[in-house]
């Protein structure tokens, strides 16, 4: 029998292997839920990237050999269903912000080189998003700390999962949570935070020792509290500052004049005054020491302090002048 | 004139009064700067008046079990136990001396002696201030210190803010005593003898 030449095998696994088409099985439907279809067109559509980049793994299947691979998802490229269809892009279909060529697999590395949109690409100069001035926060973010190589708008706000929270939310202390986490994904996570920066990594509990009541702290107030400057033209202030020009002083907040009212409860401040508290929408979620004060009783005090001290004057002089007799 | 001499003041008393005094006077001045902070004008720095606050504050808690442990254990704590008969009437009574006996020269009408320390306004406003606004001064201070400690809504409203308004009030009840307490301590045969009852221990008033 003639013996085949090697280089003729070779030649023909490297066809075979050209030939080879690695598949993705089917997407399951049973992971869609109703709720989907009410806020987006595009549902089943999208269970074409989902059925692999929802799920924390996926199967490959070799179509040659029908041989099937299960392989973990990378967990930066997974994505939470119900955080997306309740998020503010909803609506959306992958291929909306995703070029076309991520309907190929293995996708492309033209398009994992793609570059991604920024906020302003959809949202800036556009009457329909006027009152979220995003002109405003890009001129925040490029004066911003956080303004370096390749950190984008969605380093904090994940498109796939954002919802805007502080403008919507009646609880403070949820919002505060969902705010803060947006920064401590980074902060408090040396894995994401070393891909942008070559900073050491930062152990916030101990930056922050001399704060007190840090728990109360944290969970009562947002970072950006401090770490931003003020700006009265957007809800959110975006010009993170660097780490020695944020607010140390604690009366900043602790006082009358409490810039709580002017960041965190910018949009409740036209409740003004509650109960005769200054600051009194702070009390919905919180108490702050020197920004709550109550003008009634501040009233009723410096009233019975100020009489005590006329009869003790009083009775001082009544003495006095009885002992000269 | 002879001079009558009570040693009504043992050491403890007079160690637990001079750091309580000492203690409050700094509660209530690193009260005040917090509770009326600006950051252009901070009668003390906030972080500085906090600090001394919280640990002013632990020292009182722990005086204050001195002071009624000692209470319990000592003949101290009979002054603040046994009462008079018509409280009402002998409340009146001294009232009236503070208003205008004190000026006619007249007698006290309850003077001091061994089986009574206070006259009946003394111990009336000590058991009220020591027994009904420090524990509950002590324990709203407490809450707010460890605020993760306590109910989040009490009487539906915030917990943090319920108990620093009880907080505030009985803050300010007490540094109006402290204020009314150094002013009835000037009414002794002399202005300073009372106060230096307190530093060797001896009531002293003329006979």
């Amino acid at each position: 029998m003639k013996k085949i030449p090697i280089p003729m095998i070779a030649g023909i696994l490297l066809a075979a292997c050209i030939m080879t088409f690695a598949q993705i099985p089917e997407a399951d439907t049973s992971r869609i839920k109703s709720s989907y279809y009410e806020v987006n067109d595009f549902v089943e559509e999208n269970e074409n990237c989902l059925k692999c980049h929802g799920e924390v793994k996926y199967a490959l299947e070799d179509t040659l050999f029908g041989r099937v691979l299960t392989q973990y998802m990378c967990p930066a490229d997974i994505l939470d269903r119900d955080a997306f269809y309740t998020g503010v892009h909803r609506a959306f279909s992958c291929t909306d912000c995703h070029s076309y060529d991520y309907e190929t697999f293995p996708h492309p590395l033209e398009a994992r080189l793609e570059e991604m949109y920024t906020c302003l690409d959809c949202h800036g100069y556009d009457e329909n998003f006027a009152h979220y001035n995003f002109e405003v926060i890009q001129e925040e973010f490029e004066a911003s700390i956080h303004n370096i190589d390749e950190f984008s708008c969605w380093k904090c706000h994940d498109p796939h999962s954002y919802r805007a929270f502080i403008r919507n939310s009646q609880d403070i202390e949820e919002a505060v949570r969902y705010d803060n986490n947006m920064c401590l994904n980074c902060h408090s996570n040396f894995d994401r935070f070393m891909l942008l920066t070559d900073r050491e990594e930062i152990n916030l509990v101990e930056s922050h020792d001399w704060l007190p009541n840090q728990v109360s702290h944290f969970s009562s107030v947002r970072c950006i509290e401090c770490h931003t400057e003020i700006n009265d033209t957007i809800l959110v202030a975006h010009k993170i500052l660097p780490r020695e020009e944020a607010v140390k002083k604690c009366t900043e907040c602790h006082s009358r004049n409490s810039r709580l009212m002017q960041t965190l409860y910018k949009f409740e401040v036209k409740e003004g005054r509650k109960g005769g508290f200054v600051n009194g929408v702070i009390l919905n979620d919180a108490y702050v020491i020197g920004a709550n004060q109550n003008d009634f009783l501040n009233w009723i005090s410096l009233l019975v302090f100020g009489l005590t001290l006329v009869v003790i004057l009083f009775h001082t002089v009544l003495r006095i002048r009885n002992n000269k007799n | 004139m002879a001079t009558k001499k009570i040693y009504l003041y043992p050491v403890w008393v007079r160690l637990w009064h001079m750091i309580n005094a000492l203690m409050i006077l700094l509660l209530i001045l690193t009260g005040i700067s917090m509770r009326y902070s600006t950051p252009e004008n901070p009668l003390i720095r906030f972080d500085i008046a906090v600090g001394i606050h919280n640990v002013a504050a632990f020292i009182v808690t722990f005086n204050y079990g001195i002071f009624v442990i000692g209470n319990i254990l000592t003949r101290n704590g009979r002054y603040y136990r046994k009462w008079r008969k018509n409280l009402a009437t002998n409340l009146w009574k001294q009232f009236v001396f503070y208003a205008v006996g004190i000026f006619r020269k007249e007698p006290h009408p309850f003077p001091i002696n061994e089986e009574q320390k206070f006259n009946p306004l003394q111990k009336f406003s000590y058991v009220i201030v020591m027994y009904l606004c420090m524990p509950l001064l002590i324990l709203s201070g407490l809450g707010l210190m460890f605020p993760d400690l306590i109910a989040y809504k009490v009487f539906n409203i915030s917990g943090l803010v319920f108990y620093d308004v009880v907080h505030i009030i009985l803050g300010f009840v007490i540094s109006l005593f402290v204020l009314i307490h150094i002013y009835t301590c000037t009414l002794g045969d002399k202005p300073g003898t009372l106060f230096k009852s307190m530093i060797n221990g001896y009531h002293e008033e003329h006979e």
